[in-house]
């Protein structure tokens, strides 16, 4: 019976090739697709931000062989920051198997996908920037601001001119000018800036610059008039570095205004040249090239060719960092949903647990080779931005320079006015908030039994 | 601003090889594509196309028919937006119907205010004062912050699309929505071009002096032009909001989107109704095919940046080409076409 034998030995060889071709190609990837934007006015974030945030997969996938043995994928569609072509991307995109997140960078587009993604049931990253209520995932059980919100912002921001005092009660009976830039996102904070200011007993002048921004003489004579102790810079584009010069030019000294996440950039001070010198903006994560993960792209990435950014010498720029931290979110997030689901690919949903129980406390951040690059993050079911620190960081004519330790904003103050505006939003949409207690216990119990 | 296409030969489109056609394409926007359709050609490129069709429409009756020039029309858009928005959160007993005609009748009231300086601009000073509406309602919509429901942001999210209890809240519901909208309007706008009042918004274009000579109320059909374009362009904004993205922000309606508008009737083809269709195809549609085509012959690996200028320069030349063998549009080259292909006709 040789002939029987031979033809079953070769039945069972072709089986096994069939069951190691498909299994290769269907399982062990996560995808995570890019609404990037390298085109149009904001290409310059657009490009270090998603050039970040590939770098960091890329090193994942080449150094480690991807997160337990998945390999991370990516997909790139461009939207030059609009809204219709960020929701055409993902529409195009989203049949992709395997997606894990969503990362726009971008409020706009992110607004639209809001009930799209929750639909779809996929986790949407809005990281440094977004919706302020998502932060309580009760109601926006898919949407992630992570790191920090519009309001923790804020907060931050007066923590720290408060420890420039000396203590947050010497801002009492100060000034405090707040140039916003004239859009939605320049005035959401304004009701927030009001509350500190009461709270605290300082003085707060919040005068709007027009959208571009690009003429700004009369708000600066205002300034000058008020003689505020500090200005706060609100602002977005072009209104940066107008800002910057235009108070030079009426002699307000730059080491006295702060700017905001979208003001932080080197974009933002290189055009204003000397007049940003001295100048202070908040950012939660670091600048520069000097940690070891950041050593490590160096290395892996762009010694091996496959960096994602054109110019070399934006590695450890601001946004190129912030997309390495974006990436190492994103990343640990997926682990920690194996942890509990298996080292295979992630449905969305799984993945959004992930997030949910993305907790990553100093040490972890020092093995992860971020120490300095960003200080912790601790993400609950009902706190989707995770108690993020931020740092302040002076431009010296050259290069961003740390100047403050890692601040925490002023949660407790925030959370009643976040969890009002949510529970709108709740009523609006007809959504009944999540039991977070509840839905632990339940996973609890899911993960004792076999 | 003279188009080939008189009103007239409009009339009687169920004899018509133009009526068959117009049947055709009905019966295929209804019977077959929500057959065989995937979300991504419901979500991504129907719903904006038939939403910006629908606006320049609206502007085509305004500057192909009226010939009055206008850069004001993605305001018109914004004011019917956030009225819809406003009245379904105000009056939440009203139906979606009710809300949408309303809305767009706020739009109309807008573009009556709007329209006022025609009476005695004309030209590019009109287009000048248009744009002043444009940066006006921006301006309104970001200050007052009420419209927006004292949204800390000031994006709004759109009400689910449900009439009589019917809901339309998946992609092809959004889809049939629009396309039900859109063509009631069409039908209205087509009703209206072959009507005497059609006839008086030519003839005020043609020659201002000879319609008021031969009886043409001029400031009236002016400010009526106004009124049934933004009324048209104030429901494309609803379309645009609650259809397709589900979320306004005043930004969304900036001058780029007037501009776009502009060029969908230029190119499409002024004074004609199956104009504002084929600009927008050729406008909202063939970027997003150029997109897909680039993506696959490329691939994922190529820098989607260069991808895009690419695209934008293919677009560019296709453009300009299109204008140099037509410069009355596409509907004009596709008149031309069918008679090449008709020779007897």
């Amino acid at each position: 019976m040789p002939a029987f034998r031979t033809a079953l030995r070769s039945v069972l060889v072709a089986g096994t090739a069939l069951v190691a071709l498909t299994g290769s190609a269907g399982a062990d990837e996560q995808h995570f697709p890019l609404q990037s934007y390298r085109v149009g006015p904001y290409a310059a974030g657009g490009t270090g931000f998603f050039g970040g945030f590939i770098d960091y997969l890329n090193l994942i996938n080449t150094r480690d062989g991807g997160v337990n043995g998945v390999k991370l994928t990516w997909s790139e569609g461009e939207t030059q920051y609009e809204v219709e072509r960020g929701v055409e991307v993902y529409e195009r995109l989203k049949s992709r198997p395997g997606i894990a997140a969503w990362n726009p960078l971008s409020v706009g587009i992110a607004y639209a996908m809001v009930d799209r993604i929750t639909k779809d049931k996929v986790p949407l990253i809005t990281i440094n920037h977004g919706r302020t209520d998502s932060t309580d995932g009760r109601v926006f059980p898919y949407v992630f601001p992570l790191l920090l919100n519009p309001y923790s912002e804020t907060s931050g921001i007066v923590e720290y001119l408060g420890s420039r005092e000396g203590e947050l009660d010497r801002l009492k009976g100060k000034t405090i000018a707040v140039l916003y830039h004239g859009s939605p996102y320049g005035k959401e904070t304004i009701p927030i800036y009001e509350l500190l200011a009461k709270k605290h007993g300082f003085k707060v002048e919040q005068i709007e610059v027009p959208h571009p921004g690009n003429e700004q003489q009369s708000q600066w004579l205002t300034i000058r008039r008020l003689k505020p102790d500090y200005v706060v810079l609100r602002g977005w584009g072009v209104m940066n570095p107008v800002a910057l010069k235009t108070a030079q030019k009426t002699g307000f000294p730059a080491n006295r205004i702060v700017g905001n996440v979208w003001s932080n950039s080197e974009e933002d001070v290189i055009p204003a040249g000397e007049a940003a010198k001295g100048y202070v903006a908040i950012t939660t994560q670091a600048s520069g090239a000097e940690y070891p993960v950041l050593k490590d792209i160096i290395k892996t990435v762009y010694d091996g060719n496959t960096g994602n950014l054109a110019d070399k010498k934006r590695i450890g720029s601001v946004y190129h960092n912030l997309g390495i931290v974006n990436g190492i979110l994103n990343v640990e997030a997926v682990r920690a949903a194996q942890a509990k689901f298996g080292k295979r690919t992630l449905t969305g949903d799984e993945v959004r647990w992930g997030f949910e129980h993305l907790r990553l406390d100093e040490a972890r951040v020092a093995a992860l080779g971020a120490k300095g690059l960003f200080h912790s993050i601790n993400v609950t079911c009902a706190n989707h931005e995770g108690d993020g620190r931020v740092t302040f960081q002076q431009w010296d004519g050259a290069k961003w320079k740390v100047v403050s330790d890692w601040i925490a904003p002023d949660w407790a103050t925030l959370r009643p006015i976040i969890e009002a505006s949510s529970a709108t939003y709740a009523k609006e949409h007809g959504i009944t908030p999540r039991n977070c207690a509840a839905e632990e216990n339940a996973t609890h119990a899911a993960a004792a039994t076999p | 601003m003279a188009a080939t296409s008189t009103p007239l030969d409009k009339s009687l489109p169920c004899l018509s090889a133009k009526g068959i056609g117009v049947v055709l394409l009905l019966t295929i926007a209804y019977g077959i594509v929500p057959l065989v359709g995937s979300s991504y050609l419901y979500e991504a490129i129907l719903t904006p196309f038939l939403a910006l069709s629908l606006a320049a429409l609206g502007l085509n009756l305004l500057t192909g028919y009226a010939g009055q020039l206008s850069l004001g029309s993605s305001a018109f858009m914004a004011v019917g937006a956030y009225a819809a928005f406003n009245l379904s959160l105000r009056l939440p007993f009203l139906p979606l119907p009710a809300t949408i005609v309303l809305a767009g009748l706020v739009a109309a009231l807008a573009g009556l205010v709007a329209g006022l300086p025609a009476l005695r601009l004309r030209g590019f000073y009109l287009a000048v004062s248009t744009l002043a509406v444009q940066f006006f309602v921006a301006w309104v919509l970001n200050r007052f912050s009420w419209l927006s429901n004292d949204s800390p942001s000031g994006i709004i999210s759109a009400p689910p699309l449900v009439v009589a209890g019917l809901s339309f809240e998946d992609a092809r519901g959004r889809y049939l929505f629009s396309l039900t909208v859109v063509t009631l309007l069409t039908v209205l706008a087509w009703r209206l071009v072959t009507s005497p009042t059609g006839r008086n918004f030519v003839a005020v274009r043609d020659n201002e002096t000879a319609a008021r000579v031969i009886g043409v109320k001029v400031a009236r059909t002016k400010l009526l032009a106004f009124g049934l374009s933004s009324f048209i362009i104030g429901v494309a904004g609803v379309l645009w909001a609650f259809a397709y993205l589900r979320t306004v922000e005043p930004a969304g309606f900036n001058l780029d989107r007037s501009f776009q508008i502009l060029f969908i009737v230029i190119i499409g083809g002024l004074g004609t109704l199956r104009g504002a269709f084929l600009g927008a195809g050729l406008i909202v549609v063939l970027p997003l095919l150029l997109s897909r085509f680039g993506a696959a012959l490329l691939g994922d690996g190529f820098d989607s940046g260069t991808l895009e200028m690419c695209q934008r320069i293919v677009l560019g030349i296709l453009i300009v080409a299109f204008l140099i063998r037509e410069p009355a549009g596409l509907s004009a080259l596709l008149d031309r076409a069918v008679r090449r292909l008709r020779p007897s006709a």
